[in-house]
């Protein structure tokens, strides 16, 4: 069942996933797009949050199967089901990891231990497992056991406090569980390192990543700023201390806007020049970066006067073309559209028996010997049991269907 | 347990400006022997602000630091043949370069991947642009907002009706470098099976993709088209009820909303709790059974019960307090946290999470961001400030790649370095 061709990178690799949501089953779905083989582990008793609390459902109607955001976190894997719950479970899941080189978990610190498959349990299977264990604010410290969601988390590892249209007024949330993703990015380097080191070494090892930790990487020149200059950020809408214009200005059509970014003299002039205003180019409110910060209101106000007459994507093409920067803010249905994107085959659709097609993410890089290989819609729940059990494991037909019966496999 | 992270033994040439150096510097601290390339008179990103005192001085953006620690620094000028030679000197012993030019700069070169490879089959050369290598928008300019807003998450943030926004930091740089440093490191797991090294492509507007969490979903699944909500969140029921997520507290913010599933259950449970001690409980929510309700089908009108009173309480205290609550309470809740509170978060220190570089370098001790990940293995690299201008060229060009010290001065003359 692993159809990885040999040319996929990561081609023999096989994980397991004890994990829910995003921050870790996103991680196994990228080793997955280059050929590790995912197994991920869920049960009926509790399947993940994704199967069932969280639009959006396919024609509004929630169900096991229905679940957007499931399928689109859970392509390139194989689907088993353990209640973990099931004293016989526990035993199936260690001989799982004993066939594995790298598990996933992202449960709060501390589940896994308690269900005998923390790190220390699992070494004693398999010396050389690698195991990533992500969770909001990492294994130790006071607040190690803190149970989260990364939609808050984004909060408390400081990037809705810089998100607003300006100081004083009140922070916007950036779009769902932004620190997760920056986890599972985190996650993913994490795992291929230690991976590496385990071809060298003969180790494997634990992989501690809070969440937290990885979202503050990002932070960095405010946190250094607040230090050395004793000064707060605050939110400034869209502009930028390096110049003007820099934002987002109102084109033709229901919320349609194009982002214009300006930084230096000679991509002002052009700039005069692709929209026909030659006149701004010697006016004194605009003639250079310090007094365009100066009257960036006005400036604003007048390149918006400009920008609603035409079409975003007008605007972007003209400008582009005069080697200024320029972009549509695309909604989410026009990244299905993006020429940019489809160039890069960026979504693939592949059959799923609720869905019919479902267009599932590619990774955001392109390797030029070994690309990526999008050939498994998510599983449905335990979809690959048998599989999994009989091939990996060896148990026999008639055990697969006891273990079912029993509720274990289940 | 080993020191020096586990890419210990690799070499990596960084020819990024601000649009990729992240890459890099997640590199070096897995262990990984970073080398800065700068152009003579340094990185351009030198100069972006803000500087300490703001006085602007090259060695000193905070900008650049950020994300350059850990590497060591020489300058080179690739225009000149002789530039040229050295450089492919360089990647000659390289496992990795990153470069963050205009798609076929290298090749104008004549350094271009093909070129490279012939003198080192084993190179992965990491490309990040904002749009790619190939297609209609290759050549487009792109800066963080740029690509922020043609990923889509802009569209995303912000109030209904106003102005989609982008977080005032740059985010572009940040999600780029590191699904650089993810590619990179998938292609060199292979190059360690198949003995040879590839080409890896990073698109900055793909990377971001990432950043829209399960907005794609909408789509793929009903073709319906997700919106911004201000501080509200939509899309978590199918009623399409509008929840709040922030909330005033005594000293600023809070991130709180309900949940649903077990998590959620208690949560909510002891938030009524909470507002019952504080005599803020209405009657039915005191009544409410939290077992039957399923916040994927909740109504407006059961969500603003529960938001009127949360919103009461909350006002009585601070964020620390809040978060402190939240944790024995076990609900689901942070602050919105600004630099300040971070650097001041007792947990992080608990875990020995920051280094600190000594005042002999900014004047005063200054707390950086620990590695991303702790490995049980290998304890993570020595903390090395950025590299001044030129700072390794004696050392990589004389000790490591065995010029002279007449050679040097030499090139110096001819300003290749």
């Amino acid at each position: 069942m692993s159809e990885a061709s040999p040319k996929s990178a990561l081609a023999g690799i096989r994980v397991v996933e004890f994990a829910v949501f995003a921050a870790g089953p996103v991680v196994g779905k990228h080793l997955g797009e280059h050929g590790a083989e995912v197994i991920r582990v869920e049960s009926h008793a509790s399947p993940d949050g994704f199967r069932v609390h969280y639009p959006p459902f396919k024609e509004n109607r929630p169900g096991l199967e229905r679940g957007g955001s499931y399928a689109l976190f859970n392509d390139q894997k194989l689907g088993v089901t353990l209640d973990l719950k099931q004293p016989k479970a526990v035993p199936l899941a260690r001989r799982l990891v004993a066939k594995a080189d790298v598990v996933i978990e992202n449960f709060a610190q501390g589940v896994m231990d308690r269900l005998g498959l923390g790190y220390s349990a699992l070494r004693e299977l398999k010396p050389d497992i690698i195991v990533l264990s992500s969770c909001n604010q990492g294994q130790t410290g006071r607040r190690a056991a803190q149970r989260g969601f990364g939609s808050q988390l984004t909060s408390m590892s400081g990037f809705t406090h810089l998100t607003g249209y300006g100081p004083g007024e009140a922070p916007m949330l950036l779009y769902g569980p932004y620190v997760d993703f920056v986890a599972v990015g985190f996650g993913f380097i994490a795992v291929l390192a230690a991976l590496d080191y385990r071809r060298r070494t003969g180790k494997g090892q634990h992989v501690d990543l809070s969440q937290y930790e990885a979202g503050i990487q990002f932070l960095t020149p405010v946190l250094l700023d607040t230090q050395l200059n004793r000064r707060v950020h605050n939110p400034l809408g869209n502009r930028d201390p390096r110049g003007a214009p820099h934002g987002v200005y109102r084109c033709k059509g229901d919320d349609r806007w194009c982002a214009i970014v300006v930084f230096t003299d000679e991509e002002w002039a052009a700039f005069c020049r692709a929209v026909e205003k030659p006149e701004w180019v010697n006016d004194s409110r605009f003639a250079n970066a310090e007094s365009r910060k100066i009257h960036e209101d006005e400036l604003d106000q007048a390149i918006a006067d400009w920008t609603s007459q035409f079409d975003a994507g007008d605007v972007m093409a003209r400008l582009q073309a005069a080697g200024v920067r320029a972009g549509i803010v695309d909604s989410v249905a026009d990244l299905f559209s993006c020429p940019q994107l489809a160039h890069r085959e960026q979504w693939v659709k592949l059959d799923h028996p609720e869905f019919g097609s479902y267009e599932h993410l590619a990774p955001p890089f392109l390797l030029s010997e070994t690309p990526a290989e999008l050939r498994r819609s998510s599983p449905c729940l335990g979809e690959h049991n048998d599989y999994v059990f009989e091939k990996i494991l060896g148990l026999s037909q008639e055990e697969i269907q006891q273990l079912k019966d029993e509720g274990v496999i289940a | 347990m080993e020191t020096n992270g586990p890419l210990a033994p690799y070499r990596v040439l960084d020819l990024t400006d601000e649009s990729g150096f992240s890459c890099g510097k997640i590199l070096a601290d897995l262990g990984a022997d970073v080398i800065k390339i700068e152009p003579p008179g340094g990185d351009a990103a030198r100069f972006i602000g803000p500087f300490p005192g703001d006085r602007p001085d090259p060695g000193k953006s905070l900008y650049f630091i950020s994300y350059n620690t850990g590497k060591r620094g020489i300058t080179l000028n690739l225009e000149p043949q002789r530039g040229r030679d050295l450089f492919k000197r360089l990647a000659a012993q390289a496992d990795f370069l990153i470069e963050t030019y205009p798609p076929g700069t290298l090749e104008r070169l004549g350094l271009g991947f093909e070129t490279l490879r012939q003198q080192n089959p084993r190179l992965i050369l990491v490309s990040i642009t904002p749009f790619g290598q190939a297609g209609p928008y290759r050549d487009y300019k792109g800066s963080d907002l740029i690509t922020m807003a043609m990923s889509g998450l802009m569209s995303l943030i912000g109030e209904p009706g106003k102005m989609p926004l982008r977080v005032s930091l740059p985010q572009s740089p940040m999600w780029a470098g590191m699904y650089a440093a993810a590619g990179a490191l998938t292609a060199h797991y292979f190059r360690e099976t198949a003995n040879r090294g590839q080409h890896v492509d990073v698109s900055m507007q793909s990377s971001l993709l990432w950043a829209l969490a399960n907005g794609p979903a909408f789509w793929s699944t009903n073709r319906t088209v997700p919106t911004r909500g201000g501080s509200s969140v939509t899309g978590r029921s199918v009623t399409g009820a509008r929840m709040r997520a922030i909330y005033e507290c005594r000293d600023g913010y809070l991130n709180f909303i309900i949940y649903g599933g077990k998590a959620g259950r208690r949560s909510n449970q002891a938030l009524v709790q909470w507002m019952s001690e504080q005599g803020l409980a209405t009657e039915s929510l005191l009544k409410k059974d939290w077992d039957r309700f399923s916040i994927e089908t909740s109504t407006q009108a059961e969500i603003d019960e529960i938001e009127g009173p949360t919103a009461k309480l909350f006002l009585r205290y601070t964020k620390s307090e809040f978060l402190e609550q939240a944790f024995k309470r076990e609900m689901l809740g942070y602050p919105v946290a600004n630099a300040r509170d971070i650097l001041d978060d007792p947990h992080l220190n608990d875990r020995e999470f920051w280094r600190t570089a000594d005042e002999s370098w900014l004047g005063q001790p200054v707390r950086f961001p620990g590695i991303f990940a702790r490995f049980s293995e290998t304890s993570p690299s020595t903390f090395r400030p950025s590299p001044s201008i030129g700072q390794h060229n004696s050392e990589i060009y004389g000790a490591e790649l065995g010029l002279s010290e007449s050679d040097i001065v030499r090139l110096r003359g001819e300003k290749v370095i």
